[in-house]
């Protein structure tokens, strides 16, 4: 494979690198006054980036074709679905920035620019095949997020939660690299298909020390308990539309890379790294509903509630199988929709004049001023709760279902049966909205923006979502597909 | 088979009308409702009509691959199309119920209602495994509005009880639901019906199931629930919970429980005997002392389902058909006596037993309903109640005279305390003023008890025509359970005249010595 064909093949990244330079250039000369240009050249930019990816996931591109740069890089259908859903969540997340900023006067031509290139590390993440490039796309990604999470310079919530990620994600960063290194000098390259080879077989501890050290930054990344401190602080702290962003395209990301780790590279040792993502995936379920029940805040609440389906999303990968690797695919996606759709509609939440209201005791008797506003958050959270009707039951039904596929039925039943300790704060913020008196603090008006994308997100996560179940299952399967053909 | 898809209509009427009362003002919802419920019902109609007796096993059927992992599929036998024209027959009910008490939100209210009818039918008529739990959990969302938005003080309290009891009870049978799809690899109902699992697999799938149906029958101990939810939800949705949503355990295991694990059933059926008899004793002495008549009524229907599960578990002919009998006739009987509360609940906003009294001499008409329903629910011979409780105890004596003298005991306990609720509201003197001078029925609370009135007495008086369809679907049930059946104590000796002759001759023997 020659030079050009790897670069046909890194053609979405090339054009969000080349794009996210021009913007930075016009953003110097012409200023803050282009932003909302900005925004919508970057949004344009992201969703041609999709449609750039579209056909590898549409052929299922799989095989040494998808090969980029010796093996550092892998376009397949894998990396296309999962970069499909980070660039959209990426575009919708600079839609409904605006309206935010501007009330602080803080909307800066570098919110789109640090997106832009936050969506370009990330897309490397997930097309990673060597720890090197997954390095690379990963602090590409951390770096603009952790300026996003303090982007309300003025705020000191902003600032403590631009540190505190900072701090904790080099902290994670370092223990990654750690892990790096250890399986590095133990298998003698950093490719994954290298490492896959000289993994299998007996496993020495030094490896194993490594494969437990990767996974533990990488569980961070995707705020896995017991490495979830972090989330509800900075969620809390972030300026809203950041705090969307967080907990859409990057968990996707991280939860992609994740996958392509354990999958492909620690693949051979599945063994030895299941019974960690099972302690992860039971202890996020756990600590995550338990944890939401005493928040008085909804970007925290929500913020427990990312932990929560981070536990389930994890159920799918323990199971180790294509079937798992798929579920998690569709689960990412519904999430990713409720996720989006949950934060929009907390920006939706508005007082008098336009100030955010983020206390649930504020949302109290919502159903009775804001209907529609109402109708939607309880889908939001009947669907996270995943009950159905609503689209969230099939994303726990798939990896539920996968779980049972691969014998782990005990799993499985512990799992869902500690999801019910998560219907409870589910249940309460439908409560506060339709049981109890109104408390009239939920005035303001939104805008077109996010009134769109509330919509299209309700509308997916509703019953009429279970339609769209062939076409997002038969994707996923081609991606799942290509994750395991690689090996 | 039939090509028009009349099941699928009967499912988007309610839910078309759920969606249009969302947007309109309150008149307008009330009698969109009502229209569309009563569509239901005419269509309803039509599907009794139209089965064909003695016919194929799955009528009506429908099959579209719209999902991926399972299919839109329909089809109703018998026993779902009695459950079925329960529900629809219900309904109008429940909505000219709420037709004038339910102020606030009321298009709100009757989509709730509408969205319960879609889900409802949709339990009884899916062909398809997660089909069939979508709808089954489905249910909780709008119940749960109904109870929190416009139920009693306490509302909150038994929403949130409500909802996570059952939610606890259902995840794990979707545990179960997909083991058995991966064993079986078929979604498909009837399918699944004649596999065999192996008799270790089915333990533990029964349990499974078990914890969803018996939470929802409601059993004693996981029946507290319904108490709770019943006193605080407004009368239409107590009808609707005792109506319709309680058969949904029954129908439960007399769909999955018992012809896809027969051996599990049988080696579970002492459980289902031992907590039976405990709920059928405890919850009518704990009916007995109660001064609020919803939760009187909530303890009864917890007995009366008892005595339903005793019958399902008889593994005999009489014991199916008694249960779905007694199903059936608790339906309506325990609906139209929610019904009854609500009618003077209206009037006087209390339903403490103690601040009513001889309401026979104002109220005689809204009296001679009373009776009617607590003597079907007592199981006087005439009425539905007589009919269901005959069949399940004649079907359980067969298995265990144990079980059915203890069940005997539950029925002679309820005519105690139904007996006693209606002395202390119908009889005595007229000890409150305000409670004498309600007035009587209104037209229309006359014709919300009038129908159910008379579908007591002509279930109880011709069960034939109820019977008919499910024959044989029950007797095909039968057949499936016949080999892993438990030996009765009973030994009766049918088609053997010897012995029969033997002990006529002794008879006959002892009379002339006397």
């Amino acid at each position: 494979m020659d030079f050009k064909d790897s670069l046909g093949l890194v053609a979405p990244e090339l054009l969000l690198s080349v794009a996210g330079l021009i913007l930075l250039l016009v953003a110097a000369w012409v200023g803050d006054k282009a932003s909302k240009a900005i925004s919508i050249a970057a949004v344009a930019v992201l969703v041609g980036a999709s449609f750039l990816v579209g056909p590898a996931l549409a052929n299922g591109a799989v095989g040494p074709d998808t090969v980029a740069f010796m093996g550092q890089f892998r376009a397949d259908a894998f990396a296309a679905f999962a970069k499909i859903l980070i660039y959209l969540s990426a575009g919708a997340c600079l839609m409904i920035a605006p309206s935010f900023f501007d009330r602080y006067g803080a909307m800066r031509a570098e919110y789109p620019i640090l997106v832009l290139f936050a969506a370009l590390g990330m897309g490397i993440m997930v097309s990673a095949s060597d720890l090197l490039t997954l390095y690379i796309g990963l602090e590409l990604n951390s770096l603009a997020a952790y300026v996003l999470a303090s982007f309300l310079r003025t705020d000191a919530r902003s600032a403590e939660a631009g540190l505190k990620y900072f701090v904790l994600g080099a902290l994670a960063s370092g223990i990654l690299l750690f892990g790096m290194s250890l399986t590095y000098g133990f298998t003698g390259t950093t490719s994954f298909e290298g490492i896959r080879v000289a993994l299998a077989g007996d496993m020495s501890t030094g490896a194993l020390f490594g494969v437990v050290f990767v996974l533990a930054g990488l569980a961070f990344k995707i705020s896995a308990v017991p490495f979830h401190m972090w989330t509800p602080d900075v969620y809390e702290g972030a300026p809203t539309p950041v705090t969307t962003f967080f907990s859409t395209a990057p968990k996707v990301a991280a939860l992609a890379l994740t996958m392509r780790v354990a999958l492909d590279a620690f693949g051979p040792q599945a063994d030895a790294w299941q019974q960690i993502v099972i302690f992860a995936a039971l202890a996020s379920i756990v600590v995550g509903a338990l944890g939401a029940i005493g928040q008085a805040n909804i970007k925290r609440l929500l913020a427990y509630s990312s932990i929560n389906n981070v536990g389930f999303m994890l159920i799918g990968l323990a199971a180790a199988t294509p079937e798992g690797a798929s579920a998690m695919l569709v689960y990412l996606a519904i999430y990713v929709a409720m996720s989006l759709g949950g934060f929009v509609a907390v920006l939706m939440l508005k007082g008098e004049d336009g100030e955010p209201v983020e206390a649930i005791a504020d949302i109290s008797g919502l159903s009775a001023t804001r209907p529609g506003l109402a109708a939607a958050l309880a889908i939001i959270m009947f669907s996270l709760a995943g009950i159905p009707p609503l689209f969230g039951f099939w994303g726990k039904f798939v990896v539920f279902q996968a779980a049972v596929q691969a014998d782990m039925i005990a799993l499985a039943a512990i799992g869902i049966a500690a999801s019910v300790i998560g219907a409870y704060y589910y249940l309460k913020v439908v409560k506060i909205m339709y049981f109890d008196e109104p408390a009239g603090v939920v005035t303001g008006k939104s805008d077109w923006a996010h009134q769109a994308i509330l919509v299209i997100t309700t509308v997916f996560v509703s019953p009429l979502g279970f339609l769209l179940t062939p076409w997002l299952g038969a994707h996923a399967d081609a991606a799942a597909t290509a994750l395991f053909l690689a090996v | 088979m039939n090509s028009f898809p009349i099941l699928t209509l009967m499912l988007l009427v309610p839910l078309a009308a759920a969606v249009a009362c969302l947007y309109l003002d309150a008149r307008a919802a009330r009698v969109t409702a009502l229209v569309a419920t009563l569509v239901d019902l005419a269509l309803g109609i039509v599907l009794w009509a139209s089965f064909d007796i003695g016919g194929a096993q799955w009528q009506f059927t429908e099959r579209f691959e719209l999902f991926a992992g399972f299919s839109w599929a329909l089809g109703i036998d018998g026993i779902a199309l009695m459950l079925i024209m329960l529900s629809v027959f219900l309904m109008p009910v429940c909505i000219g119920a709420s037709w004038s008490s339910v102020k606030s939100r009321a298009g709100e209210y009757m989509a709730a209602f509408l969205l319960m009818e879609t889900l409802m039918i949709g339990v009884f008529a899916a062909q398809d495994l997660f089909l069939f739990y979508i709808f089954f959990e489905a249910g909780l969302i709008p119940m749960y509005l109904i109870i929190g938005i416009w139920g009693g003080d306490n509302r909150i309290y038994a929403s949130y009880k409500f909802f996570l009891y059952t939610l606890l009870g259902s995840v794990l049978m979707l545990i179960a639901m997909l083991w058995m799809v991966n064993e079986a690899g078929t979604t498909d109902i009837p399918t699944l019906m004649a596999y065999d699992f192996s008799p270790e697999a089915q333990t533990w799938l029964w349990l499974a199931f078990f914890a969803s149906f018996a939470v929802k029958m409601p059993m004693w101990p996981v029946h507290t629930w319904l108490p709770d939810a019943h006193v605080q939800a407004p009368t239409a949705g107590s009808v609707i919970l005792a109506g319709v949503l309680l058969k949904m355990g029954g129908y439960g295991f007399i769909r999955f429980s018992l012809p896809m694990f027969p051996e599990a059933s049988a080696q579970f059926a002492w459980l289902v005997f031992v907590l039976s008899m405990v709920a059928v004793v405890y919850t009518s002495l704990v009916a007995l002392v109660q001064h609020d008549m919803k939760k009187l009524n909530a303890y009864s229907s917890v007995a009366h389902m008892a005595i339903v599960t005793v019958g399902l578990f008889a593994f005999n002919v009489q014991g199916l058909e008694g249960s779905m009998i007694m199903m059936l006739s608790h339906g309506l009987v325990s609906g139209a006596l929610f019904l009854c509360v609500g009618v003077i609940y209206d009037r006087l906003h209390t339903r403490e037993i103690s601040r009513y009294g001889g309401l026979s001499i104002n109220m005689p008409q809204y009296a001679i309903f009373f009776l009617l329903f607590t003597m079907a629910s007592i199981g006087l011979p005439g009425t539905s109640g007589f009919i269901g409780e005959f069949l399940s105890l004649a079907g359980i004596y067969q298995v265990s005279s144990l079980v059915a003298l203890v069940s005997g005991l539950g029925i002679i306990l309820g005519a105690a305390y139904m007996l006693y609720l209606y002395r202390r509201v119908a009889y005595g003197e007229q000890r409150n003023a305000d409670a004498a001078a309600m007035p009587d029925l209104s037209w229309r609370e006359f014709a919300l008890l009038a129908p159910v009135a008379a579908a007591v007495l002509w279930m109880g008086i011709y069960p034939e025509s109820f019977l008919a369809p499910m024959r044989q679907d029950i007797a095909a049930l039968e057949a499936r359970i016949a080999r892993s059946a438990p030996e009765g104590d009973a030994q009766v000796t049918p088609g053997n005249p010897e012995m029969a002759a033997s002990a006529e001759g002794e008879a006959a023997g002892h009379g002339g010595a006397h």
